[in-house]
């Protein structure tokens, strides 16, 4: 864009994309910010600074408890879900598969599916099979929902080198299980640790199947909703889904830089 | 199939016979077996439970007892209440209005990162979908404070002086759950359009411009079409997850912004009529496939004129 022969140092497509970036985040951050708000009432003005609120949470065995749950059903949803995934995922890109598209289609249903529809599904299923519900209930539900998105990471992952090395690896003697150790493994690598985060953030938040899914040990996500119906416990609620929050970013980006590594030289940042 | 052929020769490795079409080559067999875990799983945790939820539909229920059988009781009693049919029209829309937005809103930051950004494309597409990944819960959440009786706008507003009294207009009602929706679904369709934007082949662009079209007519004639794939896949990526959503009309859209997964939810809670409960699922579900099918077809006969 130029306007009197000078070039502005941003464009209107930059801009907008700075104004959509802020309205992505502002909402969010009212959470931090009145975590530290000394008021029951979450308002302006701004009263003092105060981290009482951080102490509350702490002291809440029930929290605490739903976070062992969630931490628990995370860690096995991922890797089970990343085992799967990668299986999948090896299978899809490196064997000719009959009906590849259709299984393909098939296997990212949950990713389009009303997450509702999947939960009441479950439900139904585990009632009728007479399935106590349990956290082991959520896991299924979740690895449901994980293993699509794992296939997808490590499908990219996995296309990503040739497959010329493999079958070369082969040729010159190695087993199939040491060609998996020696090469696919370690350059599959990056994906695998960030197939294992992302599912264990997608687990970690998930509310809707695990609303349906869960007996009487809440994860962390149903804890928060028991709480929102008493006015006095939200302080408390903004400091922990402050927590949650910043541990997700913190996670999500890591796994990100992750997956990244060792692919696209032209885009990793040499600049 | 010479290619294939002429790579397996390259590469040392004999081509799958095919004399006998029924006998799996070993390559298929192993590539089978590494899938079947997966298959079998999705098979009991998907295909089956909507089966029998579809049974379920059919059945009856008195009391805590489930009665199989095979009875249209649960679709009469759908179509019978004029409220159900109200709130499932009115989800559709919903969901349809925020997905048009969310498109909208995510079309031009898509196109900057595609067209604008030159280095350090990841870091901005990280930005763009990091929101998304964050609690789904709490991003609904922050804007029951934001929208709130003594939430964020109104203390706002009163603490510089500019209102005396809240506004009520802001929460419990459609256009909160729309917005508050369009927000927890923004980087889902950011996404879809980047890929189909970046797929498009540069020097179309410059041919374009090249043969004198403006930059505002490449846009239109050049890119817009190209990218309406990406564009479809964005508005059906948001809206059929946020037709069954029931947290957002919980929390932000009061007694006017009930959706059709809050009727469904109460059936399988306090209503406790899980066949009723199914039945609406059913139809929500068909109806949901009926618009997206209407979608692809649309697009479809736009891609057939243009092309």
């Amino acid at each position: 864009m130029r306007i009197g022969g000078k070039k502005l140092p941003f464009s209107l497509a930059g801009s907008y994309t700075v104004i959509y970036l802020a309205f992505l985040y502002i909402p969010v951050l009212f959470l931090p910010l009145f975590s530290f708000n000394d008021a029951i009432y979450i308002a302006f003005p701004l009263e003092e600074f105060t981290l009482q609120w951080y102490e509350e949470m702490s002291e809440s065995t029930a929290l605490l408890n739903a976070l062992e749950n969630s931490v628990k059903v995370g860690v096995v949803v991922s890797i089970i879900s990343t085992i799967l995934g990668t299986m999948a995922a090896k299978a899809f890109t490196r064997y000719s598969i009959p009906y590849n598209r259709s299984l393909k289609g098939f296997i990212t249903i949950p990713l389009v599916i009303p997450l509702i529809i999947l939960g009441i599904s479950l439900l139904v299923v585990f009632s009728q099979a007479n399935v106590p519900l349990t956290l082991i209930t959520i896991g299924v539900g979740h690895i449901v929902i994980c293993v699509p998105f794992s296939m997808l990471v490590m499908m990219s992952r996995l296309e990503g080198f040739d497959k010329g090395l493999e079958e070369a690896s082969q040729d010159l003697g190695e087993t199939p299980w040491m060609t998996f150790w020696r090469l696919t493994f370690p350059l599959s690598l990056p994906g695998i640790v960030s197939s294992l985060l992302l599912c264990f953030t997608i687990s970690f938040d998930e509310f809707i199947l695990a609303f349906f899914l869960s007996g009487d040990e809440p994860t962390l996500p149903i804890y928060i909703w028991s709480q929102l119906r008493f006015p006095t416990k939200l302080p408390s609620v903004l400091a922990l889904g402050s927590c949650i929050l910043v541990v997700s970013i913190f996670v999500v980006v890591f796994a990100e830089w992750f997956r990244r590594l060792g692919t696209q030289p032209s885009d990793s940042g040499n600049d | 199939m010479a290619v294939d052929t002429a790579s397996s020769i390259a590469t040392g490795r004999k081509a799958a016979p095919n004399s006998d079409r029924f006998s799996l080559s070993q390559e298929t067999r192993r590539g089978l077996t590494l899938l079947s875990p997966t298959l079998i799983l999705l098979v009991l945790t998907l295909a089956l439970p909507v089966l029998v939820l579809i049974g379920l539909s059919f059945w009856t229920q008195v009391g805590m007892t489930l009665t199989p059988g095979f009875t249209l009781e649960n679709y009469d009693a759908f179509f019978e209440k004029r409220i159900y049919r109200l709130v499932l029209l009115r989800s559709i829309e919903n969901s349809a209005m925020v997905a048009f937005l969310t498109v909208i809103l995510a079309y031009p930051a898509a196109y900057f990162i595609a067209f604008k950004v030159r280095k350090r494309k990841m870091l901005w597409l990280i930005l763009i979908t990091l929101p998304f990944w964050t609690s789904y819960l709490l991003r609904v959440f922050a804007w029951k404070i934001i929208l709130g009786y003594n939430g964020v706008i109104n203390s706002g507003l009163i603490s510089i002086g500019l209102i005396d009294e809240p506004l009520t207009f802001l929460l419990n009602n459609r256009e909160a759950v729309v917005i508050t929706l369009a927000h927890a679904w923004a980087a889902f369709a950011v996404l879809p359009i980047y890929v189909s934007l970046e797929k498009i082949n540069r020097s179309l662009l410059e041919a374009s411009a090249d043969l004198g079209e403006s930059p505002f007519w490449s846009f239109l004639r050049v890119t817009l079409p190209l990218s309406l794939p990406g564009v479809t896949a964005a508005f059906l990526l948001v809206f059929i997850p946020t037709v069954g959503d029931y947290v957002t009309p919980k929390l932000v859209g009061g007694n006017n912004g009930v959706m059709i997964g809050n009727l469904v939810q109460t059936q399988f809670g306090r209503g406790n009529n899980w066949p009723l409960g199914a039945a609406i699922s059913i139809i929500s579900m068909m109806t949901i496939t009926a618009v997206v099918c209407g979608v692809l077809l649309l697009m479809h006969q736009i891609k057939k004129r243009l092309a």
